[in-house]
């Protein structure tokens, strides 16, 4: 009896050795071990011996019973690995074939860098004023020191409309919400209103009738030039990096005094000169200066106690130096080969 | 304004390198545009003297010449000029010459060796105005005192740089040679050397010989005239000319150029005309009469009116005061007398005439912004300077000269400490008026007064300004401003940017379009001719009709781009925008209380003298291609309105509703109105096929258009958390056979309302017309219902019940139960 199991055991290895899929270990389990198996009827005999011998087959059939089972879940251990890495041999794909896309959408690039500018100037505490595109010409000249037959009128190219004896317009600047904002709020004033502005520019590579400017406004006691340079020079650093240099010449607006055009050293050569910005190392980027004193009054703050700066940025300028953006119009034509691409 | 950097050179040392005074004077305010080196693109071409001019071996049009160039030997030269001969001196393009147009090479001409080329004025960039003398179609012969091999630049005075200036609207005094020389001087604080005038004449007393009024002493308030007798008319010397082109100004002849060139040298317009034509020898600066006429020089008849300024004689306007001189007044070639004037006339009387007439020119873009008032008399002895110095004739040595100026100079406080503390600087009192007496600026009693060609000084703001561009802007320090400011979005500016996100998320690109459209819009959405559309606001002057009504619906805008996409061949496009309507408001509405006031002064504030159109905001999307159908703009509308908490929106028939007018764009089967409590949020659905045919779009297109306002007001503020389920859900299908014409949304009324508060979702999960169902105009749907209670798990007789109170009210529409 006791060769018998011994045989069995050797038996068991040698046919799960040859055992090759998940199925046939468990008929191979069901075969040995199983309630008809080889081991079990040999048990069965077990009746038939000494009590001396049967402690000893005993312990013996239960170490063949145990050696059995091991090599069987070692096999099934095997097996199943070889099968999973099989499986995965199978399930192997090319991964550089494209990801599926969910619908996903973009954002103009005007309203890109207009985003961001907002949150620039949030951050600095300005708040965001809006007025009318459609205005009178009270709040886009008259109030901004630019009377009836000022020279300076000619320069604006207005859009008027019909029926209003030409005091109702297409406003050409965004400066006429800082007259809106004046007649409503009291200092300390730190607005921006960025929009729409209308000149009667024929369309080209650099002009469009529609284009935007971001206003900016800061009315308070003690307002200094000086504050109005660091002001711009924040913003355009949080822009372009803190390389960029701004240069400022004195200008003429009629609504500030002194007035002032800023150039930023030029994003393609960095202020060396090149063909970018005409060999002068600088671009022209916006206008500003101190609040005139009668714009000022004209909103009813009295300029002996308070002083103020202003200054008009155009988007468009802004996003095609972002951007790389040598043709304005492909702006206002909306290809989406083109806005998919910010 | 174009400045020759030689006339500035009698005025003040500018030897300086060109970039360095283009630079600093850019720097000070007067900002240069560009600047342009005369001849500069031509080298290596001298003056050369025909020593013989013989026939060609080969050629019968060709000649070989023999040159001398002021070198050792001769060089031979062959030409097929024929106004040259033998003696004249002529431009020589030697071996190696650069030309405007090319690089002159020495070459065998049909077999004989020629050694250069001959230059015309046009092949050294001149023409007939600069050389009147010259042939223009020929070889150049030089007639001006020059060396043989002189180089051709200094020989003909081809050497001078042309700087471009842009001079802002406040400056007319820098529209000048001297107004210039003043910058450039304060600029560089260099002396400036400018003498007043002198002229001798000859004896004679003009108040015989002319009379001058004026009638209108405010608008002209001053009048000096004098008299040039025996003129000789002919071309001006070459300095004269030379600095004219310089100028960008053409020579004409001495007289004209003499204008001109005091013109451009003082700022101040001159005119000349022939005393024969004053009838009465009378001029009288006098308003024009009603439906007076008058022929200008430019050859229209014009008619005045009693607002204008004329100079006039006894009968007849002879010129347009300040702006252009009549047809008759001008200087002829048998002209023997002719009288100069030189006058102030006030800016905006100027200003007013030119728009009226639309009649612009020289003189008058000078007198409307602001010539200096009292240069009047100065200007006209320059010109006799000038006449006396051409020998263009006899000066007569007495003038009038009326004389109704107000010489008080403006007049500000002068004030260091307020100067430095609006600036942000600390400058000594000192370094002002340093900076302030370089720019002609005077001090007396504490105030500081502005010379008379400062036209732009009237506050403490402006003397700022002078000192700080004298100073240096980019020497002003930069500070950060103090003070504490709170800031944040609006409600609507963080709505509309949600918005924005939302739509972007979904998928849209969001595009930016014009406010302003054709009014061909209206037609090509099909708007009936009654539509509140076609009231727009127009535009007076529009660049074209494209661009001339503002627009009072963004869908055509929005057809537009798909257009524009479909035709550039992209396959799909899903966009969006954000953007105003433009709607006229018939009510004039005027200030209430408080808000009447400026809030600062309390003072009136200005009221409109008309009413402003609406502006509200729209969010537009359109789609073609891809997955594009009425559902997948459904999805996307609905998903906005969730993102933007939005509940309770029903959707209705397009042509149910009255509320939008762009429902006649839109396929009558296919579109709905958004509505919620009864408004209307806004309209979608799919393009008609006839206006998708007008915009030439070849695939079935969608827009929808949603009222912001309205989806602001209609958006929960507040987010309120619904517990998560804690009992199990109950499920129950149900397959309902119907009408074809019956609206689901319908049914699923009829089953909200039956089955009441533990109705959890009812999911429309099939639609099915089998051939029978069609034959009887019928279809099936078939929808899951969950439900659900917060007390307790459902008991199937609780599921069951609800079950059949729903089908009741199912069959009560005409829905039953598909067996």
């Amino acid at each position: 009896m006791k060769e018998q199991l011994e045989k069995i055991e050797v038996l068991a290895k040698q046919e799960l050795e040859a055992c090759t899929d998940i199925k046939a270990l468990e008929d191979l389990r069901i075969k040995f071990l199983g309630k008809k198996g080889e081991l079990t009827a040999i048990l069965k005999q077990m009746g038939s011996l000494s009590p001396e011998e049967r402690p000893v087959i005993g312990q013996l059939a239960n170490k063949v019973r145990a050696d059995i089972e091991e090599a069987l879940s070692t096999k099934l251990a095997a097996l199943k690995s070889d099968a999973q890495s099989a499986k995965l041999r199978e399930e192997r794909i090319d991964i550089t074939l494209p990801g599926t896309h969910a619908p996903f959408g973009k954002l103009h690039p005007l309203t890109k860098v207009e985003n961001e500018i907002r949150e620039i100037f949030i951050g600095m505490g300005f708040n965001i004023a809006d007025g009318p595109e459609i205005d009178d010409d009270y709040h886009v000249f008259e109030a901004l020191n630019l009377p009836p037959d000022h020279p300076a009128r000619d320069t604006q190219d207005t859009f008027y409309i019909e029926n209003t004896n030409e005091t109702v317009l297409l406003r050409t600047q965004t400066s006429s919400v800082q007259v809106h904002v004046m007649e409503t709020q009291k200092p300390p004033i730190r607005i921006i209103s960025p929009g729409r502005v209308f000149r009667s520019d024929a369309v080209d590579a650099t002009h469009s009738p529609l284009f935007h400017q971001i206003e900016g406004l800061v009315v308070d006691k003690g307002i200094k030039m000086s504050d109005l340079k660091g002001t711009l020079e924040m913003l355009m650093k949080k822009l372009y990096g803190n390389d960029c240099k701004l240069r400022f010449r004195p200008h003429h607006f009629p609504f500030t005094e002194p007035s002032c055009e800023v150039d930023i050293s030029c994003f393609n050569c960095g202020g060396k000169g090149c063909s970018m910005c005409k060999d002068e190392g600088y671009i022209e980027l916006l206008g500003a200066g101190m609040v005139h004193p009668k714009v000022l009054e004209n909103c009813g703050i009295d300029p002996e106690v308070y002083s103020g700066f202003a200054f008009g940025l155009g988007l468009e300028r802004m996003v095609m130096g972002r951007y790389d953006i040598n043709d304005l119009r492909l702006l206002y034509e909306n290809d989406v080969r083109f806005l998919g691409q910010f | 304004m174009n400045l020759s950097m030689k006339w500035l050179g009698d005025y003040v040392k500018a030897d300086m390198p060109i970039k360095d005074f283009c630079h600093a004077l850019t720097m000070s305010g007067s900002k240069v545009e560009c600047y342009e080196e005369e001849g500069k693109n031509i080298s290596n071409v001298v003056v050369g003297k025909i020593l013989s001019k013989g026939p060609h071996e080969n050629a019968d049009a060709l000649f070989v010449c023999q040159v001398d160039i002021g070198a050792e030997a001769p060089i031979q030269i062959v030409t097929n000029a024929k106004n040259v001969k033998e003696g004249d001196l002529v431009p020589v393009a030697l071996d190696g010459a650069v030309l405007p147009e090319g690089k002159i090479k020495k070459c065998k001409m049909r077999g004989v060796e020629s050694f250069g080329m001959f230059c015309g004025l046009d092949t050294l960039g001149l023409t007939a105005h600069d050389f009147p003398y010259a042939d223009p179609e020929g070889v150049f012969v030089i007639e001006e005192d020059c060396k043989l091999g002189q180089d051709i630049h200094s020989a003909i005075g081809l050497d001078d740089t042309s700087v471009e200036f842009e001079i802002t609207s406040n400056r007319p005094d820098c529209l000048s040679v001297i107004g210039l020389a003043r910058e450039t001087a304060a600029t560089y604080d260099l002396p400036l050397n400018v003498k007043e005038p002198q002229f001798k004449g000859v004896d004679g007393d003009i108040d015989s010989m002319l009379k001058v009024d004026i009638h209108n002493t405010e608008k002209c308030q001053r009048y000096c005239a004098g008299i040039v007798k025996n003129v000789k008319i002919g071309p001006s010397p070459r300095w004269m000319r030379e600095r004219l082109r310089a100028s960008g100004v053409r020579p004409i002849n001495n007289f004209v150029d003499i204008t001109n060139y005091v013109m451009l040298e003082y700022g101040q317009p001159m005119h000349a005309f022939d005393l024969r034509y004053v009838e009465g020898s009378h001029i009288n600066v006098r308003n024009a009469e009603n439906g007076e006429k008058i022929m200008t020089l430019d050859g229209v008849e014009r008619e005045l009116t009693s607002d204008m300024l004329v100079i006039a004689d006894e009968k007849k306007p002879v010129a347009v005061a300040g702006i252009m001189g009549g047809e008759y007044s001008g200087i002829m070639d048998d002209t023997t007398t002719v009288v100069f004037e030189s006058a102030y006339f006030e800016p905006t009387q100027v200003r007013q005439t030119s728009k009226k007439l639309r009649l612009k020119s020289d003189a008058s873009a000078r007198y409307e912004k602001g010539v200096d008032r009292l240069i009047s008399m100065t200007c006209l002895k320059r010109a006799f300077e000038l006449v006396e110095e051409l020998g263009a004739g006899e000066v007569i040595n007495t003038v009038i000269d009326r004389d109704y100026t107000d010489r008080t100079p403006a007049s500000v406080d002068f004030d260091p400490e307020w100067i430095n503390s609006f600036l942000g600087t600390d400058l000594t009192e000192a370094q002002m008026k340093e900076y302030l007496s370089r720019l002609s600026f005077t001090f007396e009693g504490g105030k500081v007064l502005a010379p008379s060609f400062r036209i732009d000084i009237g506050c403490k703001a402006d003397i700022a300004e002078e000192v700080a561009r004298i100073y240096g802007y980019n020497n002003i320090p930069s500070t950060d401003f103090r003070g504490v400011a709170r800031a944040e979005f609006t409600p609507e500016q963080k709505f509309t940017r949600a918005l924005r996100d939302a739509a972007a998320a979904l998928g849209g690109f969001e595009i930016a379009t014009y406010s302003f459209v054709s009014p061909k819009y209206f037609d090509k959405i099909k708007l009936p001719e009654d539509s509140r559309l076609r009231k727009v606001v127009r535009i007076i002057n529009p660049l074209g009709e494209d661009t001339s009504v503002m627009r009072t619906s963004t869908l055509p805008s929005m057809l537009d781009v798909l257009s524009f996409n479909y035709n550039n061949r992209n396959e799909s496009a899903c966009l969006f925008e954000i953007s105003k309507e433009y709607l006229p408001v018939d009510e004039k509405k005027s200030y209430q209380g408080d808000e009447a006031l400026l809030v600062n002064s309390g003072k009136p504030r200005h009221e409109y003298e008309y009413q402003l159109p609406d502006e509200p905001q729209r969010l537009t999307i359109g789609m073609y291609g891809g997955d594009s159908d009425f559902y997948r703009l459904k999805g996307m509308v609905e998903q906005l309105l969730d993102e933007m908490n939005i509940s309770d929106v029903e959707y209705i028939r397009a042509s149910d509703s009255d509320a939008f007018d762009e429902k006649y764009a839109l396929h009558p089967g296919r579109s709905a109105v958004i509505m919620r409590n009864g408004t209307a949020l806004g309209i979608m659905g799919e393009i008609h096929p006839e206006v998708q045919d007008t915009y030439e779009i070849g695939v079935k297109t969608y827009a929808a258009k949603l009222n912001i306002p309205e989806l602001m007001e209609a958006a929960a503020e507040k987010i309120s958390y619904t517990p998560l389920p804690k009992f199990p859900a109950t499920t129950r299908d149900l397959s309902l056979l119907v009408d074809e014409d019956m609206p689901v949304a319908e049914l699923e009324k009829a089953i909200k309302g039956a089955v009441g508060k533990i109705l959890e979702k009812v999911t429309l999960f099939d639609v099915y017309r089998s051939d029978d169902m069609k034959k009887n105009g019928k279809k099936s749907i078939a929808y899951s219902i969950s439900m659900r209670s917060h007390e307790g798990t459902l008991t199937d007789e609780q599921a069951d019940s609800a079950m059949k109170k729903a089908l009741k009210a199912l069959a009560a529409i005409g829905a039953e139960l598909r067996s």
